[in-house]
């Protein structure tokens, strides 16, 4: 008992989960909005399209990478999606886009793979690249602009709901989509790809110390690649999600979303310098930026402030998670030295 | 004779050109502890390399445990028995103790689904076989360096080994630690697994060795029997140069103490420290890797200031806060860890060298006086033999022993007159590390530089060194002059 204890509080989950009940409070005391049925749905609903990215984010994190061009590439597989089904005067249901997302998505993040994982290049260059390339390619090429039509399926599949909540004061009712399953989908494979399998464990070891991995038997490049491809299919997915909740494809809308998404995996305790990070951390910060962001105007933060207040929660957050650190291995030092001295 | 466990014959391998190992062999008798032994840059890791699958060998056969290895892989390697501890041992930090123990295991027998209970199995039984007490969910991270190389070994031994190759197993490793190694060792021997042990250290060589393989720029200069080895033929063997050993006399030593600690203490680290230090003389520092003989020298020279006591510069009291202090005071400072605290890497030869006295080559119009700077530089690489085509190449170009030239270079250009050293021959090939202690002795005798030389290498203390400190639990337990001190004397004030 006491040990999980203090494995619980020497875990920066537990500080980021006790962050997010205190803001919850706050929230609830000075508006009562809080904790009611639908703002807890609309929250979950916010949450599917960053939770995706931040998955996606997260895997390529814990292998010792960076990704910034999973919204840009979001939104090509997206548009290129949408726009070919409505050319063709596709009628059927959501599985055709999200087959083809997943299809876009995996050739587009080989793309990034091919350079770094099998010619080992910089992944926040190729990627800034790939953003470029990318978003290039969906307004030229595709000579994309706004579609206030999307095929039925998708559209279908957008309102549809699991359940609804309303609010017994003030009678709005929320949806919870059926896309939520989605997104539970796929944070169960990741988890059970990470945790559960020797590629998952390879991940974690190449972003520990490549040269090592390589040494234990991980093929790093390919591992390094299908890393990508995965993100790239988890991201194309998110993006045809996105487009089916708002019922329109805005080709620009979802660009700038990774800074965003990249802090709150890094405030959930995700290493930026690779190797290290748990899942559910990951979840919960992204949780903590989708509150944050979805929940100010809430206690009357007017939505310009918003941005403020996202940025000093990341600078605070990930500070203090640093500070920690520090002090942790400031302390075991000490701790060394003084059972050294007695020892003697 | 028995029939060899490994042998390599008429290995050859070019990188772009480079000949890096030319026609050498090497044979490994069954249950033998062999050293290989050379300079940086000599060919023994990328003999290992080459035996061990890492690299594919230009020409030449390997034939190990009676059957000849063609294109191997590292995996073909470790199912035959050939297991490598490198430098780094491998481990992944961010993983649990338990993990890094049966992930190869679970590699070879091409798991793809993870099972703790299985991984758990794998790691009990990898460390109950050397005894190694550690607990498995534990991240390996967070172990000392010791540790982790039992880590290593635990591992390695799960495969079946037959023979393990360690490569400088003992460069990071207390005393201490490096005698439990060695136990470990005997006790693989004792199980029938061959040792290849890579090392340069002579001492280490001589106490655990039975056989010995020396090369020397690609080339095997020479194998046999450690029995029959000594110093002096080691020294040459190495290097191909001969050095004649002489015992440091301070000569030329001035009246007055031009540095002067009194009480010195810095709170948790060392206490009531007092010296003195004159003109001309060396003076030794020594104490195992915890006695605060780092922390003082970091003291002395502001990094860490002190909590209580005073320093005397030649009578005068001086306040020491910072680097910046010390080097106006005239104290320079070749640190412990000239890779993270010494030099800067990517930066050429050149900066490096002029980088500390940077302010004083200023034109009349402060700017920066490029001819001053290039005569400086000129001067330095000459006079401490840096070897380097071109003082524009960067410093990581360098091998250890060179980039020690340049981080003394840097603080001679400085003109101090009190000089300490932390651990100067650190990593150092044997060739530069006579150079280095011949140049300090020099920079004794002749400039009067006052010079602290703090080192756990008692060889290099009491053949350098006029006069001796030892440390232990940050106090001075014991201090004497150099002439007729023995190492166990020192040793006995030391645990």
């Amino acid at each position: 008992m006491h040990k999980t204890l203090k494995k619980l509080t020497g875990r920066n989950e537990s500080y980021v989960f006790l962050i997010l009940l205190a803001l919850g409070l706050l929230i609830q005391i000075r508006s009562g909005q809080f904790f009611t049925g639908n703002n807890l749905v609309d929250i979950a609903s916010a949450m599917i399209v960053p939770g995706m990215f931040a998955v996606g984010a997260f895997l390529v994190l814990i292998s010792g990478g960076i990704d910034v061009s999973f919204p840009a590439l979001a939104s090509l597989a997206a548009y290129a999606t949408t726009k070919s089904l409505l050319d063709a005067g596709y009628v059927g249901g959501v599985w055709l886009p999200i087959l083809m997302a997943l299809v876009i998505g995996a050739i587009l993040g080989a793309f990034n793979g091919l350079f770094i994982g099998y010619f080992d290049l910089n992944a926040m260059i190729i990627t800034l690249g790939a953003s470029s390339v990318f978003k290039g390619f969906m307004q030229g090429t595709l000579e994309s602009k706004q579609l206030a039509v999307i095929p039925t399926g998708m559209k279908a599949f957008g309102t549809s709901a699991l359940f609804t909540a309303t609010n017994r004061v003030s009678g709005i009712t929320s949806r919870m989509p059926v896309a939520f399953l989605v997104f539970v989908a796929v944070v169960a494979v990741a988890w059970f790809l990470l945790n559960k399998t020797y590629f998952g464990r390879g991940i974690y070891a190449i972003g520990g110390n490549p040269a090592s991995a390589k040494a234990a038997g991980f093929n790093v490049k390919r591992t390094k690649f299908f890393v990508f491809v995965i993100v790239g299919m988890i991201s194309a997915v998110a993006g045809v999600i996105r487009v089916c909740m708002m019922q329109q494809c805005h080709p620009t809308n979802m660009l700038g979303m990774e800074m965003n998404i990249i802090a709150g995996v890094v405030l959930g305790g995700t290493a930026i310098t690779g190797g290290a990070g748990t899942l559910t951390g990951c979840m919960l910060g992204t949780l903590l930026i989708v509150m944050v962001e979805n929940s100010m105007i809430l206690i009357g933060v007017p939505t310009t402030w918003k941005d403020v207040f996202v940025g000093a929660l990341i600078v605070i957050g990930t500070g203090i998670s640093a500070m920690q650190v520090k002090r942790a291995s400031h302390a075991a030092d000490k701790a060394k030295k003084i059972t050294g001295k007695e020892a003697v | 004779m028995a029939q060899a466990l490994l042998k390599a014959v008429d290995i050859n391998k070019s990188f772009a050109g480079v000949h890096a190992l030319k026609n050498v062999s090497l044979e490994i008798m069954p249950g033998e502890i062999h050293c290989l032994a050379g300079e940086n840059g000599c060919g023994k890791s990328t003999l290992i390399k080459i035996i061990s699958g890492v690299y594919e060998r230009d020409s030449g056969t390997i034939e190990f445990n009676g059957k000849q290895l063609g294109k191997i892989n590292p995996i073909d390697a470790i199912t035959n028995g050939i297991q490598v501890i490198y430098q780094d041992f491998s481990v992944f930090p961010n993983l649990t103790v338990m993990e890094n123990l049966a992930l190869n295991t679970e590699l070879a027998a091409k798991r793809r689904v993870v099972s703790r209970k299985r991984m758990r199995r794998i790691a009990e039984e990898a460390v109950a076989k050397i005894n190694f007490q550690v607990d498995l969910d534990q991240l390996v991270g967070n172990l000392s360096v010791a540790e982790k190389q039992m880590v290593a070994i635990s591992r390695a031994l799960m495969f079946n080994a037959k023979l393990i190759i360690m490569d400088e197993p003992t460069t990071a490793l207390t005393k201490k630690e490096v005698q439990a190694l060695f136990q470990i060792i005997l006790k693989l021997k004792e199980q029938g697994i061959a040792i290849l042990f890579v090392s340069h250290k002579l001492d280490e060589v001589f106490e655990i060795s039975e056989r010995f393989t020396i090369f020397r720029s690609g080339e095997l200069v020479v194998t046999g029997r450690t029995a029959d080895l000594n110093e002096q033929k080691f020294t040459y063997y190495m290097t191909g140069r001969e050095f004649q050993n002489k015992p440091f006399t301070a000569e030329k030593v001035t009246e007055a103490p031009i540095l002067s600690v009194r009480d010195l203490g810095l709170e948790g680290h060392f206490a009531d420290i007092s010296f003195d230090l004159r003109g001309g003389e060396i003076l030794g520092i020594t104490g195992l890797l915890d006695s605060g003989r780092s922390e003082l020298a970091l003291t002395l020279f502001g990094v860490r200031p002190a909590t209580s006591g005073q320093i005397l510069r030649s009578g005068k009291e001086v306040s020491i806060r910072s680097p910046r202090d010390a080097i106006r005071s005239k104290i320079g400072f070749v640190p412990e860890d000239r890779l993270s605290e010494g030099l800067f890497l990517p930066q050429s030869i050149a900066d490096n060298i002029v980088i500390s006295e940077i302010d004083k080559l200023r034109t009349a119009h402060r700017t920066f006086d490029e001819k001053k700077r290039q005569a400086e530089i000129d001067k330095w690489v000459k006079e401490l033999a840096i070897a380097t085509p071109n003082p524009d190449n960067a410093c990581a170009t360098l091998s250890g022993g060179n980039q020690q030239r340049v981080v003394l270079a840097k603080w001679l250009a400085c003109n101090p007159d009190v000089l300490i050293l932390n651990g100067p021959t650190v990593g150092v090939d044997i060739g530069s590390k006579h150079d280095i202690h011949a140049f300090l002795q020099g920079l004794a005798r002749d400039a009067g530089m006052g010079i602290i030389l703090i080192s756990d290498d008692l060889p290099e203390v009491i053949g350098n060194c006029s006069r001796l400190l030892v440390l232990k639990d940050g106090r001075v337990t014991f201090e004497s002059s150099t002439q007729d001190l023995k190492e166990p004397t020192i040793l006995s004030h030391m645990m």
